[in-house]
């Protein structure tokens, strides 16, 4: 916040001084498409039952119908409604995209900033990071489910966890790079107590890798739910979710393209909303590339 | 306190090379052996010597960046080598350092402002206003305008950056600073500027200086007293014009003569010393400079020799030039180069 407000003082004078949304999207244009399309996209998700029918609804004698007036987005095989199923299956793919990339980050910049910084708690959690590595996520959310049945909660945990160790070992390199740098000596000289060094000096440098990293994760966690649900773990079939539905549908594509695009076009949008965001995130912590806006 | 600011005893730093997980002895790099000197309040003692002398290491363990492995370091009587975390934090407040490098010792993502106040919050809440006033009045201490605070690091020029790493060191009002290669990274000119305000703040402020540079030619603009080092050890410490005027170990001669001097009639001393500085992995036995010296004797190779002092109030480490007292207990004042000990 101090980061915005001081450049704000230091703006060459005689421009017109904005505030609030519209000097965010003067200052860091990507923050704002990025973030305003992730916006726009969960609120047409939650939004779903007011404008789309019911995504379950079976039509048996209009299956694989193109693009018309009635079902906008044509139906898949079973004669369901593209339309409703894209809009309704948001729901959970965004939930499960953006919820496993914020609890895989959360844990990987906790486990990373530490074993950055402590050897001895490095040499024991790098060691599991590694085991927890070789395990597939597909294994583990099947081995999960065993226990505890179906649903996206497991999902979320499987994903997390099998996608921690990377972003840990990420996390970990950056710190281990930026610790030796003489402003986080010049901070400790000055009388900084560790956590505060931690936070104002190290994390910002993390940021920038992390945000292109939670951008991968959130598609590929969005990607891993679609092949999970496939093999029964994740929702049921019925239940749409972009990943079951272009999954579901791809035997189709050469006569009904259109069951496969939309949610496709779907992930695609979301994927790169989250990337811009990412991308427009690293610049706002980054002063070098703000200043020369 | 007798005006003794900073003691340092027979400091020592051994860095292992490799963990020694199964092989149990480790090779040691010897980067400072059994140092010690002492700084008084509002003097500048100079530390010299060619890159891997480790200079720098006495400026890292002084700041207790490094743990020594032995030796003490008092700063007012406390050693604080012994300290816990939060009673080092305390410490900090007395000693306070000046960085090499002008571009990395600054936070890139903190304001100017933020960078020289920030000593002063980790020991006592501040007020926005408090913190602008305290910025202000650290520029201006600093020959920078306050309005620079809201700047970025990235858009000072090197000499402005060292500024502001001066204004850092001076907030939380050290009695000692050690500035380690503070003006190497430099133009000659902002070298310039640089010192003089070092030297206008120690006037006006009774700061002492440990000042670590490998160029003479700043050294003997601004120190009182001088430490020359060489591979790990001090080998002379004497008051700065002494030491100029009139080297007394043979390193301390070549150091000098082979110095740029801005005068081409002045003939130059042709000191022969050849060679590399030797691998303080494993330091030649006996006096360290021996395999470069051209006065070493056999003794020279056996034994190391011990700081002698000697008339002029220096100390110095050679069998040769400062030979230790003898059974008699009384040292040997003169510098006498043909004296040898068998």
């Amino acid at each position: 916040m101090s980061l915005l407000s001081a450049s704000a003082e230091a703006a060459p004078k005689g421009r017109l001084q904005l505030s609030g949304l519209p000097r965010l999207a003067r200052r860091h244009p990507l923050v704002f498409i990025g973030g305003g399309l992730l916006a726009l996209l969960i609120i047409l998700a939650l939004a779903a039952p007011l404008y789309a029918s019911d995504p379950l609804n079976l039509y048996p004698f209009k299956r694989l119908q193109p693009l018309s007036a009635e079902m906008w987005l044509g139906s898949d095989n079973l004669g369901r409604d593209v339309f409703a199923r894209t809009a309704f299956g948001a729901r959970i793919s965004l939930l499960v995209g953006l919820t496993s990339a914020a609890s895989t980050v959360l844990t990987g910049l906790l486990v990373g900033i530490i074993a950055g910084y402590n050897r001895r708690f490095d040499s024991i959690a790098m060691r599991i990071m590694d085991g927890l590595m070789s395990i597939p996520t597909i294994l583990l959310a099947l081995a999960l489910v065993s226990l505890t049945g179906a649903g996206i909660g497991i999902l979320i945990v499987a994903i997390t966890i099998t996608h921690t160790p990377g972003t840990a070992r990420l996390v970990r390199s950056v710190v281990l790079g930026v610790r030796e740098r003489p402003y986080v000596e010049a901070a400790l000289c000055g009388g900084a107590r560790l956590p505060k060094v931690l936070w104002r000096h190290i994390l910002p440098s993390t940021i920038p890798a992390l945000m292109i990293q939670s951008a991968n994760l959130c598609a590929s966690a969005i990607m891993t739910e679609a092949g999970l649900s496939f093999l029964g773990v994740g929702v049921p079939p019925e239940i749409p979710s972009w990943g079951n539905m272009i999954s579901s549908s791809r035997l189709y594509l050469p006569i009904a393209p259109w069951s496969v695009f939309a949610p496709g076009i779907c992930l695609a949008v979301t994927v790169l909303a989250v990337n811009l965001l990412g991308d427009g995130l690293r610049d706002l912590f980054d002063p070098r590339a703000t200043r020369r806006r | 306190m007798n005006g003794q600011l900073l003691k340092v005893e027979n400091l020592t730093k051994h860095y292992p090379l490799g963990t020694g997980f199964l092989n149990k002895t480790v090779p040691v790099v010897r980067a400072v052996e059994d140092v010690s000197f002492s700084v008084e309040a509002g003097e500048t003692l100079c530390i010299v010597g060619e890159s891997g002398c480790g200079k720098s290491t006495v400026a890292r363990l002084l700041m207790r960046l490094v743990e020594p492995t032995g030796g003490r370091v008092l700063i007012d009587g406390t050693d604080i080598a012994g300290l816990k975390t939060h009673e080092l934090r305390a410490s900090r407040r007395r000693m306070q350092m000046v960085f090499q490098d002008p571009y990395s010792s600054l936070n890139p993502r903190l304001t100017a402002g933020q960078i020289i106040t920030e000593p002063v919050e980790n020991f006592e809440r501040l007020s926005r206003k408090q913190r602008q006033a305290l910025a202000a009045d650290l520029l201006r201490k600093v020959g920078m305008r306050p309005g620079m605070m809201h700047r970025f690091p990235s858009e000072f020029s090197g000499g402005q950056r060292q500024r502001l790493g001066i204004a850092r060191a001076l907030a939380l009002q050290p009695s000692l600073i050690i500035a380690d290669e503070a003006v190497s990274a430099l133009d000659v000119s902002v070298q310039a500027q640089i010192l003089n305000l070092l030297l206008d703040l120690q006037q006006e402020m009774g700061l002492a200086f440990v000042f670590i540079s490998h160029d003479l030619g700043v050294v003997e603009h601004i120190g009182h007293r001088v430490a020359v080092m060489y591979l790990g050890r001090i080998v002379e410490l004497a008051p700065c014009e002494a030491l100029f005027a009139n080297p007394v170990h043979p390193y301390t001669e070549a150091l000098i003569a082979a110095a740029p001097v801005p005068d081409p009639t002045r003939v130059r001393l042709e000191v022969p010393v050849e060679g590399e500085v030797p691998s303080p992995v494993n330091p030649p036995s006996g006096c360290a400079f021996h395999p470069r010296c051209p006065l070493a004797v056999d003794r020279c190779r056996i034994e190391v020799p011990p700081l002698v002092p000697m008339a002029d109030g220096r100390v110095v480490a050679c069998h040769v030039r400062a030979p230790a007292a003898d059974t008699s207990g009384r040292p040997v004042a003169a510098a006498s180069s043909s004296l040898t000990v068998g």
